[in-house]
């Protein structure tokens, strides 16, 4: 019986020449919280993408539930995207909807229920975020970690089995940062649900993951739980961890050119 | 040396497959805001924000060229001892030419180019990526409605464009400068002919309903995911779709009038 939630084998995406995933293999269970560490633009949100369907990898699979993404057709997309719960780094909230109407539009969309259930089901989700009382407002009357609460809501409203998480603690205050962790970690919990969270915040993931996963270069540089890699020796992981600029990931972009190379090209 | 054939053919190859997914876009547009009729809700929402929005800039701009249509043409008329002509005159000015025509370069100003921005912004914010993940069809719950709208919207605000340019050369003509209040409005019963000129006029404002809804929706939907790129859709739905109203009036024209 198979009881991974999600499971990535040998992912590779590149645009054209630009290689930015290689044999990336991943596992989400039920119940738990993976978390994608790795510096900006390590390709962490492009294995959300990859996960959501959104992109196509040039080789290797990602499996949802059993069924191999790719697959299926758009109608096959949709479906399993009605079984995904996905919070965007800013919230990307509708902003000519207020919010009670963002909390409800999935299930406007995707259910036939009447608005009287609909309703209660908006407050609930609303109240599991702690913002019942800003059912009326419009979207742009919410601070940063409101607006990303209210999201979580919105991504929670179908029950999800699987929710993805976009760098949910950027650009937020230690109280809010703190408060969408634990609403992270609470939901999971409560709903059984799996979690993949991308973030480079390397505190407050490791303080809510069950599992880390490191990508460097494109791969999996290293894995495990959060303290076994707080443990580690792994260059890679050091690296990440105590922020050094020397190490496996170069500070400068690779260029075929040397610096004096290009010095003397100029006129 | 075989560069440059390549690289032409290419090219040439590149406008076709853009012309052809346009055509298709279109057509799926056309498609879904048929049937997104069924949820009237959406349609009308967007036609308080689309046309009621518009109606001003559309009824004071119809009363000034009415005002000038009726200065201009009495001027005109006076030369030849047809002044009690005005209202023919100003009547089939508008309604063939100047009301679908300035009407649609109005809307593409003031409803497309909002159009262009608000898609735009949506796809900049997440929004667009964010109900695809949600398995909600962006063309058909956000582009859909609005092309629905657009469309029924044209053709009213059109028409009250050209109601208000008579009502405006009536006053100057009639009630400013004291042509006969009988012959203006008789002049014009007579001659204007509701299929010739009236139906090919609005036939005219629905085509142009069409050209500035779609390429204000599609320069958005297409926009690079920046402020600037933004901005920049914003210019090209203007430019665009201006262009496009002035070549199809001129076709149009020659089509549905060459012959009288």
């Amino acid at each position: 019986m198979n009881q991974d939630t999600l499971r990535l084998e040998g992912v590779r995406f590149g645009y054209r020449e630009r290689l930015i995933l290689d044999d990336v293999g991943l596992t989400v269970r039920p119940g738990s919280i993976v978390a994608l560490v790795g510096g900006s633009g390590s390709g962490k949100t492009t294995i959300l993408r990859l996960i959501g369907g959104l992109i196509k990898p040039s080789r290797g699979s990602v499996v949802f539930q059993g069924e191999s993404l790719g697959s299926l057709d758009r109608d096959g997309l949709y479906a399993v995207r009605r079984r995904m719960g996905m919070l965007y780094q800013f919230g990307a909230l509708f902003t000519d909807l207020s919010v009670f109407d963002n909390v409800a539009f999935p299930l406007r969309e995707h259910t036939d229920l009447d608005e009287t259930l609909i309703r209660d089901l908006v407050l609930l989700k609303l109240n599991a975020v702690g913002l019942r009382g800003v059912a009326h407002y419009r979207t742009s009357q919410l601070s940063g970690g409101m607006a990303r609460r209210v999201a979580l809501a919105r991504a929670i409203a179908l029950d999800p089995p699987l929710i993805m998480y976009d760098e949910p603690f950027a650009g937020l205050d230690p109280i809010s940062l703190a408060t969408v962790a634990q609403l992270i970690r609470r939901l999971t919990e409560t709903l059984g649900c799996a979690s993949i969270l991308v973030s480079h915040d390397i505190k407050d993931t490791f303080a809510i993951a069950d599992h880390v996963y490191l990508l460097a270069r494109g791969r999996i540089a290293a894995e495990g739980s959060p303290a076994s890699m707080r443990a580690s020796t792994d260059p890679n992981v050091r690296q990440f961890l105590d922020g050094d600029i020397d190490g496996p990931v170069a500070f400068h972009h690779a260029t075929r050119r040397t610096l004096a190379e290009d010095l003397e090209m100029r006129p | 040396m075989i560069n440059g054939p390549a690289r032409a053919l290419r090219g040439v190859a590149q406008a076709v497959a853009r012309v052809g997914y346009g055509t298709r876009f279109f057509l799926r547009l056309c498609g879904l805001a048929l049937a997104g009729l069924r949820r009237p809700r959406l349609v009308i929402d967007q036609i308080h924000f689309i046309g009621n929005h518009s109606l001003s800039i559309i009824l004071v701009s119809g009363l000034l060229i009415g005002f000038v249509l009726g200065l201009q043409g009495y001027y005109t008329l006076r030369r030849y001892g047809s002044e009690e002509a005005l209202g023919l005159l100003v009547t089939l000015s508008l309604v063939r030419e100047l009301g679908p025509v300035v009407t649609a370069l109005l809307f593409a100003g003031r409803a497309g180019t909002s159009l262009t921005a608000e898609v735009g912004l949506m796809k900049a914010g997440e929004q667009i990526d964010a109900m695809e993940m949600m398995a909600v069809d962006p063309v058909a719950r956000v582009l859909a409605p609005r092309f629905a709208a657009a469309l029924i919207c044209m053709p009213l605000l059109a028409a009250l464009f050209s109601a208000l340019g008579v009502l405006g050369g009536y006053v100057v003509g009639v009630e400013m400068i004291g042509v006969d209040a009988g012959a203006f409005w008789s002049q014009m019963q007579g001659g204007v002919d509701w299929l010739l000129d009236v139906g090919n006029g609005v036939l005219k404002s629905v085509v142009f309903g069409f050209t500035v809804a779609f390429v204000a929706l599609y320069v958005g939907y297409h926009a690079e995911a920046t402020p600037e790129g933004v901005s920049r859709a914003t210019t090209s739905t203007v430019v665009v779709a201006s262009l496009a109203v002035l070549g199809l009036d001129f076709i149009l024209t020659a089509l549905m009038f060459s012959s009288n």
